[in-house]
């Protein structure tokens, strides 16, 4: 055993993707497809006076065309997650409905459905859909959402809030900040993001009258959720008449966990119309109606004393939560970021408190990372103001405040102040590497030399702490969450000894079919060839929950491992009755079953075979050799590390230049590193994003400004230098890979450390504080403002 | 109104009768059936749908059909010849240039084309050659791995 797991095996599934032969959801043709098109509000508040479907009706090629006359008897789509109010009143919860009938409420917001017999007929006859509009005045911006007389969203929800919610200790928070040294704070907007997976979402609904059976084709990273939300909470079919397929789906980074109107729709018309509906969104509707990520208007302080140790945190954020809650959307500001202000530094007071709130935008939910940059990023832009201030080096104030490290296992995990136990560490371990790697010294001495010539060179820190697999079931129920944090596998070995194993959790990019093969090759001796792995279909795989919070291989890959341990139980006790032998002088290693100190021998094929063929078999087991395994982990899991990022800015330009990146990541045991590696450089992309480039801006007609690519950027590959990766390992004590997860840990690191960086580079102009997305007209404009000053 | 069009596609010859606003990634993708090209926006940015037309790398979603009338084309679908992989699609396997793969096919052209005009491409000129093909799930630090592999196989 041993043999793959660790090693950079080259991806199992690649071979479809760069021959050309994936299939993703709009690739799927099937016979009578029909297409929709999505109307969609063109305001941000206004009373829909009035539809005419009749011009529309006529145009060529059209079959259908639906409002939201024709579903108000559908449910709308429900939250998955329920965060009350602090003084116990449930969070609001108004309908969201999957075509609106009376006022829509964002840019986007579904307004008709029309079916044609192709895409162009449907847009085509999108124009021809007469809508009367009263227009109304918007809010957007969620701070402004909550003042006395802003416009309201909807009409039940008083000042817009949809909860308050806060944790920690408010009065040892107070007293700590009361009795400080030095207390450092800093205002501001954790700016609302974009996904923009590279596909565009995608849904197909069938309906098989003859069968009477739906089946859903749908880009998501979880169909057996979809599928029971569908089925249980929104258009009220039977779960078992329902099949969701999430075929190959090109990237989700959270926007495509959640149930989304389009995929009901497509699935209730499916059945009106009598043919196949596909709907793939336009990127220009991807902007719209993808739930959006971050958006967070925050106040932190950090209180210090002399020798720069933390002794306080204290924040205050009011979170977007958008036009309607989106499927995980109370959870993101609360339990994903409150829950995660200990960092890694032993602060021994914090307090926290949210308001959540509707504004005239797109849904806001889970983004990669989703919580954890945005605190995160308070903490560390914190730290770093803190060492600036007390002139203390930004390694060396993060140096004394880390939390001692512990395995888990000798050592207890570390209860923190705001609600979690985490489960082994070791950062200062991560920070002396990035260090080493970075050759810090002479860094810091080349950034002397260069500020003497005039140029402006920063080096920025960013030590984070992540939670992934949230679990266990039970405690996440009693945090709100409407669904429990599993995972399901099951192994199925076949007569001849090749395996397949079924996988609750999905593959969008993370290469399952590869990892968890090493998986099952390593632990049962097979060759990697043998291995089959199958996911994203329901009527395949077990009920499962999922990709996302990087989950999969912490409690996917768990629940196929203790899958493959039943697999070697049973077959040790085969092995045994055909070795006519003592289970327990059995030794189980490289495939073979081996009587201990002998050659008598069986192998794994023939084990196998016996169980499907038992002529001579144990007396009274079961024939067969497969197992179905849920696994619901102990606790949370927490990857953590150091990342440094060198930048130089022009101030003549404001421009802002990545030098070098430096990633120190610890995300438990690896399985493998070429995979654990892709993940780390995408999320290190995607937060330098958010640092340097990216940003939905409204109007304050609740227009979206960017709203296309070219008006919203992401990263390109010149913009982006080749990320220096290395790696600790501390092994997850509780589950049993000791794996942690690796999907998100770049995302939650790099703007905090980038945008760190740029203003180490700027101090000396006597830049203090800079507001993202650093693009060079506001470095710039900031030069210029505190130049004047 | 529809126009007749004589396109060669990966080696075969196919002719068709097409509605003149019919985009070309749309001719590929419903009419042909080669999904092998992807469509990513609708700005002409991302660089998904990128294929080649008589050798050089075009965004099929900025041209239309008819305009590839008697041109040659080459798709993902046709870089392999008789199962063999071509060394840029061995080199974003052996790299690991792709996770989704969605941005993968449009890569894999801009790539091709890059190497026909520069052999030996250091990582500023890669970078700048798939300026116009976006990746989110890479950061593309791979994706420049893997082109570096390529250059170097073909130069062998
Ligand atoms: S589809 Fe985005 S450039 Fe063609
Ligand atoms: S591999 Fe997913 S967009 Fe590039």
């Amino acid at each position: 055993m041993g043999k793959l797991i660790g090693e950079a095996v080259r991806r199992v599934e690649d071979r479809r993707f760069i021959t050309g032969k994936a299939t993703y959801t709009d690739d799927i043709k099937l016979p009578g497809m029909t297409y929709a098109y999505i109307v969609r509000s063109p305001y941000a508040h206004a009373r829909i006076q009035q539809i005419d479907t009749s011009r529309a009706q006529a145009a060529p090629g059209v079959i259908a065309v639906f409002t939201g006359e024709d579903v108000k008897d559908v449910n709308g789509l429900p939250c998955g997650w329920q965060v009350n109010f602090r003084n116990g009143d449930t969070m609001k919860e108004p309908k969201h409905p999957l075509l609106v009938a009376d006022k829509v409420r964002h840019v986007g917001d579904n307004v008709a459905m029309i079916v044609a017999e192709s895409r162009e007929q449907a847009k085509d006859a999108a124009e021809l859909l007469d809508i009367e509009y009263e227009v109304l005045d918007a809010v957007t911006d969620p701070a402004k959402a909550i003042e006395e007389g802003a416009p309201l969203v909807h009409e039940d929800v008083p000042r817009n809030i949809c909860f308050d919610w806060e944790i920690g200790d408010k009065a040892k928070t107070d007293k700590a900040f009361a009795d400080a040294d030095h207390v450092v704070s800093l205002e501001f907007r954790n700016q609302r993001l974009v996904p923009n997976a590279i596909e565009p979402r995608s849904a197909i609904g069938v309906y098989d009258a003859a069968r009477d059976k739906y089946t859903l084709y749908t880009s998501s990273q979880n169909p057996h959720l979809i599928r029971l939300l569908l089925c249980a909470f929104v258009l009220g079919i039977p779960e078992h008449k329902v099949r969701v397929v999430s075929p190959d789906v090109g990237g989700g980074f959270g926007s495509k966990i959640f149930h989304y109107a389009e995929e009901a729709l497509v699935t209730w018309a499916a059945r009106q119309v009598g043919r196949p509906i596909k709907w793939t969104a336009e990127r220009s509707e991807s902007f719209v109606t993808d739930a959006h990520g971050r958006d967070h208007v925050t106040r932190a302080e950090m209180a210090f004393d002399k020798k720069g140790k933390i002794v306080g945190l204290r924040v205050s954020t009011v979170a977007n939560m958008g036009a309607y809650l989106s499927t995980f959307a109370p959870a993101i500001p609360t339990y994903l970021h409150g829950t995660l202000l200990q960092g890694v530094y032993d602060t021994p007071a914090i307090y926290c408190e949210i308001t959540a709130v509707f504004t005239h935008t797109t849904p806001v939910d889970a983004y990669r990372g989703a919580g954890r940059p945005e605190a995160t990023y308070l903490l560390e832009r914190l730290v770093d103001t803190g060492a600036r201030e007390l002139g203390m080096d930004p390694a060396e104030i993060r140096r004394i405040n880390f939390i001692p490290p512990f395995d888990g296992v000798k050592q207890p995990g570390y209860q923190t102040q705001v609600a979690l136990q985490y489960d082994s560490g070791n950062y200062e371990a991560t920070l002396n590497r990035a260090l080493e790697i970075i050759g810090y010294h002479q860094l810091r001495h080349e950034q002397e030399e260069a500020r003497k010539q005039g140029r402006y060179l920063g080096i920025g820190f960013s030590t984070y702490i992540e939670a992934c697999g949230i679990a266990p079931s039970a405690v996440v129920g009693a945090l709100g969450a409407r669904a429990g944090l599993y995972e399901s596998s099951v192994v199925r070995v076949q007569p001849t000894g090749k395996v397949t194993v079924y996988t609750g959790s999905h593959a969008h990019g993370q290469g399952h079919e590869t990892t968890f093969a090493q998986i099952v090759a390593d632990t049962l001796g097979v060759p990697l060839e043998d291995v089959e792995v199958v996911h994203g279909d329901t009527e395949a795989v077990p009920f499962g929950m999922g990709t996302y919070g990087s989950r999969s291989l912490a409690v996917g890959g768990s629940a196929l491992r203790k899958g493959l341990d039943k697999v070697i139980e049973k077959g040790t006790k085969i092995a045994a009755h055909l070795l006519e032998a003592a289970e327990e002088d059995l030794e189980f290693a490289d495939g073979e079953w081996t009587v201990k100190g002998t050659d008598k021998k069986i192998t794994f094929g023939e084990v196998a075979l016996a169980a499907y063929v038992p002529h001579n078999f144990p007396e009274g087991m079961e024939p067969g050799l497969e197992f179905s395994t849920f696994y619901d982990p102990a606790n949370f899991t927490f990857p953590f590390g150091t990342h440094i990022a060198v930048v130089e800015v022009d101030p003549e330009t404001g421009k802002v230049t990545l030098k070098r990146y430096v990633a120190v990541d610890d995300v438990g045991t690896v399985i493998n590193p070429l995979i654990v590696d892709g993940q780390v450089h995408g999320g290190i992309a995607q937060g330098i994003g958010q640092a340097l480039l990216e940003e939905a801006v409204y109007d304050e007609n609740g227009e979206l400004l960017a709203s296309s690519f070219l008006e919203y950027a992401i990263p390109r590959a010149d913009d982006l230098v080749s990320f220096e990766v290395d790696r600790t390992v501390t092994p997850c004590p509780h589950n049993p890979l000791g794996v942690k997860g690796a999907g998100e840990t770049g995302t939650i690191a790099s703007t905090a450390a980038v945008v760190n960086a740029v203003i180490d580079a700027l101090a000396p102009l006597g830049i203090k504080d800079l507001q993202m997305p650093l693009t060079p007209q506001r470095v710039w404009q900031a030069i210029q403002q505190v130049q004047a000053s | 109104m529809e126009i007749p069009i004589k396109v060669t596609v990966n080696g075969e010859v196919y002719e068709h009768r097409v509605e003149p606003r019919m985009l070309l990634v749309t001719f590929l993708r419903e009419v042909l059936g080669l999904t092998g090209t992807h469509v990513g926006c609708d700005t002409s940015s991302c660089g998904a749908c990128t294929i080649l037309m008589d050798g050089k790398a075009v965004k099929s979603c900025t041209l239309l059909a008819v305009q590839a009338d008697g041109a040659e084309l080459l798709t993902m679908e046709g870089l392999a010849r008789n199962g063999e992989l071509h060394p840029i699609q061995e080199g974003f396997w052996r790299e690991h240039g792709l996770q989704c793969g969605f941005c993968t096919p449009g890569m894999i052209m801009a790539a091709y084309q890059l190497l026909e005009e520069n052999a030996s491409p250091d990582e500023k000129e890669i970078r700048r050659a798939l300026e116009g093909n976006y990746c989110r799930c890479t950061g593309y630090h791979n994706i420049v791995k893997s082109v570096q592999y390529a250059a170097k196989k073909i130069n062998r």
